[in-house]
């Protein structure tokens, strides 16, 4: 039932905040930021009261566990589709930090949205609705519905509320690309989901859209490896992996501000969980098989999205390409898989939410003080402000990585597991490291550092903006320096993924080796 | 002629007496608003005695050698009579300040209602072309109603002129196939073509005329060249007819077709059908992405999605013909609405309102219209919990369950065209209002009061929305009607070997 309220409430928020629109518009913030704090009360509520020792993965030879909290009713029986929702360590950790990025994301549009503000506060609850969705879903059929219906408010946020950047190409456009692109791919995993639902029925007589029951389907390497494609299409579009990345830089640049930091903060981690949750445990002989070319893949995402992070005048399009080198950390660790890379991909998605998150705020902070984000136009701004520069230092470090930090923390960790079975790619993807701070430098020399165009001091932070960067920095030295709590959460699905996986990774003869994180 | 054939019957006959009853109203008084009800009663009525029919006909009963009732005819005659009644009432609102003589649109409209149901239940090629036939000559005159618009009357002549040609292109197909096997009952034909077909050159020229008209119609690329035109040119109600009700009920005919004479099996047939589907599908999507007319797009979409549509049908397996079924449902339920909303913001008085732009900034004055509108077009484009997504869900499952990859291929591909155009169109909604001096002349219903003549229309737009979430959100009760109006007798669940 709870569940149930994650989706309801922000749903329910949603339609007040429309009906604000023409009643009083004013007021529809505050609604919006009542109804994300509920979501996150909800969440934290969640968080102190299961036990997330379970998953519904079996870990190795252990019978199948069962999730923490669920929720389902039948829907559409003809077609075995229920509505069904369920909740482990992996999905709690993204829920929370969906609802504490969708206050946030209130928080920072607080004075950004002046037209039509009661349209666009239910565009940014539905989207909120949409994620979690995608992150409780426990039936295929009802996963790639939220999967879809969370783009179309993404679409109107930034088709509406974006920015068009002179000399660049429209709004409209970019937010047309973000939709064509994931949509398209969607369907190419709806095509995916069909296939895997027939084999199952043709092997079982039962037609069936439950992940629990399809988890275990029969099937040949081939069919199966067909398969792993299409929902990897979906995934690796999302994500973004290199060479599939093109909307993603236009997308953020032309977005709003709290559109950015859903975007980087939580819809890019959707394909992260995706991969977690649906790509390893539905496919985990045909993801193995795949593993290199996926972690070569990742890999060349490190790279570029750093080369042409470093080569960017605008902030915001810098950001994202950082972005993409970021989330290429993550497919690494995913495919290598084992136990302490999967911790450290679960860490790095929420050390990138709230890095990125900073980061774009701060960069819609400066446009609006400035009216502009072209790095060639900055400069000496440290002379300029009393608080804001530090915060970019802070964030700037935390995404190069600062030992202390939340995104070091994760990028250890991936490197670490992953090198004991791929030590090249290892290897390699260290020298992103290096290249990241070599991009965050330069985007700090560039904005804070050199001499100040004028003197003429900018109205620095207000409490508002304060508040919503100071948190965002707690949460992340959190992460970096007393990071139990957050491994404790999502030690049992890692495992359980990991023994699912290893099996398939490894060698025949070699044993999987687990290893906890204490 | 037992009472249970007049049962079966009955929607039939109620229709028919229906378009006596208001030729003789009009004839004794012309009043609008009454002959309007009368119509709509009628169409209610027949709609009841569809479900009645639909309670009773759970085996199919052939009613001559030309008619079967059966749930799959009741199916098709119920989305007709519900298309009927919907462009009946946006027809009201639509022409209540128009000057000329009103009535015989009415007329009209209940004639090509039962030339449509009588296709829907027909198994014979004779009842194929007088349904067809009685179906298209009202049409004529409904494209061209406007008679002193030139754009209306240019619909009517193309229509008339290219509806003609395929009428006699059906029609000399039918004869070259009678003339060989001596039969016009679809089933025997079935029974012929599974043994002979390679030797006989005459029939496989006459299945290929058949196509080819019955492609006209439907507005299969490369047969499609009419639709934008006509659909530009006449009256916003007549086109939402036409998109609709005339294509079920051509489209519910040759479905039966293809499943009594077993057509999708014989692979030439397959191929010649999977070419038009390929076509269409790119050709209504592609030539969709230039339109700024919000009409001429809306034509090039229903090419694309009758495209979709033929996938389903030449998956041809178990899940096709509910395929095909919810299909229809929610494309005629998507399609009305799109219809109803440009008849509400046009006047048959001036220009319609059909370009884009007239539609800038639509949501921030009409927000009722303008959500219908976008959902709509979402559904058009296939987006979840909208109905459309239900039917491309559908018809990618038969796809994959008759692992036909490459029609997939162009159906994902289709769709990831379509959505610019549907997106570019629906996001000119919710533009800032362009200013009063913008306004191009002629769009004044968006800018005024509504009339209380809207209320009609108004009143069946809101149904359509409720349909059109309704089919999205919670679509069982209407999947268990498009499964019980299967055609093929053992429509359980798909069978699927795996592909090793």
């Amino acid at each position: 039932m709870m569940l149930l309220l994650l989706l309801l409430v922000p749903f329910i928020g949603g339609l007040v905040c429309w009906h604000l629109q023409r009643l009083d518009p004013g007021q529809a913030r505050s609604v919006a930021l009542g109804t994300m704090i509920v979501v996150l009360a909800l969440a934290l509520a969640l968080w102190l009261t299961g036990d997330y020792s379970q998953t519904l993965l079996p870990l190795a030879g252990d019978p199948p566990g069962h999730w923490v909290q669920q929720f389902s009713v039948p829907w559409i029986p003809r077609l075995g589709i229920r509505f069904s929702l369920g909740l482990d360590g992996l999905s709690l950790l993204l829920v929370t930090l969906t609802a504490l990025l969708g206050v946030l994301s209130v928080g920072c549009s607080w004075r950004e949205i002046h037209t039509n503000a009661g349209f666009f506060y239910m565009n940014l609850l539905w989207n909120v609705v949409g994620v979690m969705g995608v992150f409780l879903a426990t039936d295929l059929f009802l996963f790639f519905l939220f999967w879809e219906v969370m783009l179309v408010p993404m679409f109107f946020l930034i088709a509406l509320w974006g920015h068009d950047i002179p000399g660049g190409r429209p709004r409209l456009y970019a937010a047309i690309k973000f939709f064509i692109f994931t949509q398209s791919a969607g369907l190419v995993m709806l095509v995916a989901i069909l296939a895997l639902v027939f084999v199952h029925y043709a092997a079982s007589g039962e037609l069936t859209f439950s992940y629990a029951d399809l988890l275990a389907t029969p099937m040949s390497a081939r069919t199966a490896f067909w398969l792993m494609l299409g929902f990897g299409l979906a995934f690796a579009v999302k994500l973004p992996l290199v060479p599939f990345h093109s909307w993603l830089p236009d997308a953020h640049s032309q977005a709003p501000t709290a559109g950015s930091v859903i975007l980087a903060g939580i819809l890019l981690k959707t394909a992260a969980f995706g991969l977690l949750r649906y790509l390893l445990p539905l496919f985990p002989a045909a993801s193995a098989a795949f593993a290199p070319y996926a972690m070569a893949l990742g890999v060349l995402g490190i790279i570029y999205g750093a080369v042409c992070a470093f080569g960017q005048n605008d902030t915001k399009r810098l950001v994202a390409y950082t972005s993409i080198s970021h989330m290429g950390f993550i497919v690494l660790g995913v495919f290598a898989g084992t136990q302490i890379a999967l911790q450290g991909v679960m860490m790095q998605i929420l050390a990138h939410g709230i890095s990125a998150a900073g980061l774009f705020i701060l960069c819609g902070e400066l446009q609006e003080r400035l009216e502009t984000r072209d790095l060639r136009k900055m400069g000496g701004l440290w002379a300029r402000f009393t608080n804001l520069p530090q915060f970019g230092l802070f964030f700037i470090l935390a995404s190069l990585g600062l030992p202390g930090l939340g995104n070091f923390l994760g990028e250890f960790l991936i490197l670490l597991g992953t090198f004991k079975a791929h030590p090249r790619l290892a290897m390699i993807g260290t020298v992103g490291l290096v290249l990241s701070a070599v991009y965050s430098l330069i985007l700090m020399q560039r904005t804070f550092y050199g001499k100040p165009g004028t003197e003429a001091p900018i109205p620095d932070l207000d409490r508002r903006e304060f508040a919503i960067l100071t948190t965002l920095a707690a949460v992340m030295i959190w992460l970096g320096l007393y990071p139990r709590p957050f491994f404790a959460v999502s030690r049992a699905p890692m495992q359980a993924l990991q023994s699912q996986y290893a099996p398939a990774a490894t060698e025949p003869g070699e044993p999987a080796t687990v290893r906890e994180i204490p | 002629m037992t009472q249970l054939s007049l049962l079966a019957l009955s929607p039939l006959l109620i229709v028919s007496l229906t378009s006596v009853v208001v030729m003789l109203a009009i004839a004794i008084q012309r009043n609008h608003a009454l002959i309007a009800l009368i119509s709509m009663a009628g169409l209610a009525l027949a709609l009841a005695a569809t479900a009645g029919v639909w309670l009773t006909a759970a085996a199919p009963s052939a009613l001559t050698a030309l008619l079967i009732i059966d749930r799959f005819g009741s199916f098709y005659m119920g989305l007709i009579l519900i298309a009927a009644l919907a462009t009946c009432a946006l027809s009201y609102s639509y022409l209540a300040r128009y000057p000329g003589r009103r009535e015989e649109m009415y007329l009209l409209l209940l004639l090509a209602t039962l030339g449509g149901m009588i296709m829907a239940a027909g198994a014979h090629f004779a009842s194929l072309f007088v349904g067809l036939e009685l179906l298209s000559m009202p049409m004529y005159g409904m494209a061209a109603y406007l008679v002193k618009e030139r754009r209306s009357l240019e619909a009517g002549m193309k229509y008339l002129v290219l509806s003609a040609v395929a009428s006699a292109f059906i029609l000399f197909g039918m004869a070259l196939i009678y003339s060989e096997w001596g039969t016009m009952i679809f089933g025997e034909i079935g029974a012929q073509l599974a043994v002979a077909l390679d030797d006989a050159p005459l029939v496989l020229l006459g299945v290929a005329l058949l196509l080819i008209g019955l492609g006209f119609k439907l507005s299969l690329a490369p047969f499609h060249l009419w639709t934008p035109d006509v659909y530009q040119g006449a009256p916003a109600p007549v086109v939402a007819f036409l998109g609709t009700a005339s294509k079920v009920a051509v489209f519910a005919l040759l479905l039966r077709y293809v499943v009594a004479t077993h057509a999708a099996q014989d692979s030439a047939l397959a191929d010649a059908l999977s070419l038009l589907a390929i076509l269409s599908i790119i050709a209504g999507n592609v030539l969709a992405l230039r339109q700024l007319n919000l009409k001429r797009l809306l034509a090039y979409s229903a090419i694309a999605h009758f495209g979709y549509m033929l996938v389903a049908l030449i998956s041809s397996g178990p899940l096709a013909t509910e395929a095909v079924g919810v299909y229809l449902l929610t494309y005629t339920v998507t399609t009305l609405a799109a219809f109803g909303v440009i008849s509400l913001v046009s006047s048959p008085l001036e220009r319609e309102a059909e370009a884009l732009c007239d539609y800038r900034g639509l949501f921030w004055r009409r927000p009722g219209l303008a959500a219908i509108l976008t959902l709509a077009l979402l559904s058009l484009a296939g987006v979840p919990l909208t109905a459309g997504f239900l039917g491309k869900f559908y018809v990618l499952g038969a796809g994959v369950d008759q692992r036909q990859w490459l029609l997939l291929g162009a159906v994902v591909v289709g769709s990831a065209v379509g959505l610019l155009f549907y997106l570019r169109a629906m996001i000119q909604l919710y533009l800032s209002p362009a200013s009063a001096a913008d306004l191009p002349a002629g769009v004044p219903a968006s800018a005024g009061a509504v009339p209380a003549s809207l209320g009609a229309g108004t009143g069946v737009l809101i149904v359509l929305l409720l349909l059109m979430l309704a089919l999205g959100v919670y679509p069982s009760p209407f999947v268990n009607l498009a499964q019980g109006a299967g055609l093929s007798p053992e429509t359980g669940v798909p069978v699927l070997t795996e592909n090793r």
